[in-house]
């Protein structure tokens, strides 16, 4: 198996300079400070309204600051381009069930990023749709639709689509709604997982407090208003090598 | 059956197979997002350019297609405005259609009779112009959709997902709309304004009950489509009916028809 040290679990791979954001008049953040350093696991918790799903979607570009920095990977998020960096597993009330795509088709649309445009879907391609499924262990629906799922294996093959890039960065949006309680501890099993065993930074919207605090420990690390953060920090992970997912997944 | 081999027949057939084509392969996408409104109200914006086509005696298609494009672009803008009622924008482009469509019909009632072979549409009534303006519309929609079936593939599954991997969801949705224009524009003369939406949605409805996947459904709408634009004129042609309507009509059964085979076999 091919392993190498990592010699840096330092680099900040998301960085808030006091970033603010208002609706209206209303001020949602004020003056947030912070950053998530490569390999760490960042979980966000807060009360509806709060103001976390705010945050997540400056930090994925999708809202832009009334005031402050974002940085990812070290750029400014205005210039950055390496989408491809970032997997994103959304709320599973996000798309429409009646959608007819199959698991598969889901799953390779990951791979369609901003250097993907007018490119056709390869043999590599589906070679590494292939191993994302296996990875999440959906290999045999991948070709059901999305919408005769149950909301666990749902919730894989949006986690198999963000993860078929092997991103650096991967963002969960409240991963568990609408999940029953079990699939919801098997699934937050896997992500822990992934963190431990993986050269892989997490952020997490959750508003499942119990299971944060289990993993990420009970004291929130920082405050912003009603926003809370708990972070578990790679050197508090055993190793700290870069591992083959798909080896130590399987 | 001699209507069959005519010339206007087989312009009427070339010019519904292309609309039969392109219509789906847009719908596809508007259906998905929730946005088969979208052709209705583009519609209606032509006919309003239609009228003013025939009051400055310019190819009505042509100012039809102007006033759709630039309709589409209102409607995106509007969308943004109120997002979380994104069918406002349908309703405010729509009736402002229909108000401007009524304002330069009483400015030129000499051409009414016209104008009403748009809204029900006149297929037989394809010229060479015509083939060529839709034969154009329907290469470049052919063209752009195999280009960006991926692309908008994702916008329509989840748009947050696809703005976070870097896609141009802003261009894309603009994109969309402007195709849409572009058919909805040139299928008015085939089905006419009021139907034209039907050949946008119902080969899609139909398709989205058995496909099997996001390919399929693709092209199981598009032969549903052909499949009714080809039957609906020769029907309408033998029996002298009207082939919009005719056209439509058969899509609608032919979803009813799946819709009923569809309960049979899940019972």
């Amino acid at each position: 198996m091919h392993q190498t040290l990592i010699t840096n679990c330092h680099q900040n791979i998301i960085e808030l300079n006091n970033v603010s954001f208002s609706y209206m008049d209303q001020k949602v953040i004020s003056g947030l400070n912070f950053s998530l350093k490569q390999r760490d696991f960042v979980g966000i918790v807060g009360s509806n309204g709060a103001g976390k799903t705010t945050l997540l979607r400056m930090i994925v570009g999708l809202l832009n600051p009334t005031e402050g920095e974002i940085r990812l990977f070290g750029e400014p998020i205005r210039k950055f381009r390496d989408w491809e960096r970032i997997g994103y597993v959304p709320q599973k009330t996000a798309f429409n069930p009646l959608f007819p795509a199959t698991v598969r088709e889901v799953v390779l649309s990951g791979l369609y990023t901003n250097k993907k445009l007018f490119r056709r879907v390869s043999r590599a391609d589906q070679q590494k749709c292939d191993d994302a499924l296996e990875v999440m262990k959906i290999e045999d629906i991948a070709n059901k639709r999305i919408g005769q799922l149950s909301g666990g294996q749902q919730q894989r093959a949006l986690l198999a689509r963000a993860l078929i890039n092997h991103p650096d960065l991967l963002i969960l949006d409240e991963p568990t709604v609408g999940i029953d309680a079990e699939t919801q501890e098997s699934f937050f099993e896997l992500i822990t997982h992934m963190h431990e065993h993986h050269e892989m930074t997490f952020l997490m919207v959750s508003h499942d407090l119990d299971m944060v605090e289990n993993y990420l420990g009970k004291e929130p690390v920082h405050q912003s208003g009603k926003i809370n953060f708990f972070v578990r920090h790679s050197h508090e992970i055993l190793d700290c090598e870069e591992t083959n997912l798909q080896h130590s997944l399987v | 059956m001699d209507i069959l081999y005519s010339d206007f027949f087989q312009r009427a057939l070339a010019g519904g197979l292309l609309i039969g084509l392109t219509a789906p392969l847009i719908g596809i996408f508007l259906v998905l997002r929730r946005l088969s409104m979208i052709g209705d109200t583009l519609a209606h914006v032509t006919i309003a350019g239609v009228a003013l086509g025939f009051l400055i005696e310019v190819y009505p298609i042509a100012i039809g297609l102007v006033f759709a494009v630039l309709a589409s672009f209102g409607i995106e803008k509007l969308r943004k405005a109120y997002k979380t009622y994104a069918e406002l924008s349908i309703a405010i482009i729509m009736s402002g259609g229909v108000a401007l469509a009524s304002i330069l019909f009483t400015l030129g009632m000499g051409y009414n009779t016209d104008v009403t072979s748009y809204l029900f549409g006149s297929i037989y009534t394809l010229d060479q112009t015509d083939l060529v303006v839709v034969g154009a519309v329907a290469l470049v929609v052919v063209i752009v959709v195999s280009l960006f079936v991926k692309e908008f593939f994702q916008l329509s599954f989840e748009e947050d997902a696809a703005a976070v991997n870097g896609l141009p969801t802003k261009l894309l949705n603009m994109l969309l709309t402007v195709m849409t224009a572009l058919v909805v524009s040139t299928a008015i003369k085939i089905v006419g304004a009021l139907l034209v939406s039907a050949l946008l949605t119902i080969p899609v409805a139909t398709s989205l009950l058995i496909a099997r996947s996001f390919k399929s459904s693709i092209v199981l709408s598009v032969i549903i489509s052909e499949t009714a634009v080809v039957l609906g004129l020769m029907i309408a042609g033998i029996w002298n009916l009207a082939p919009g309507g005719t056209i439509v009509l058969l899509l609608i059964s032919m979803l009813i028809l799946t819709l009923v085979g569809k309960r049979g076999f899940s019972t």
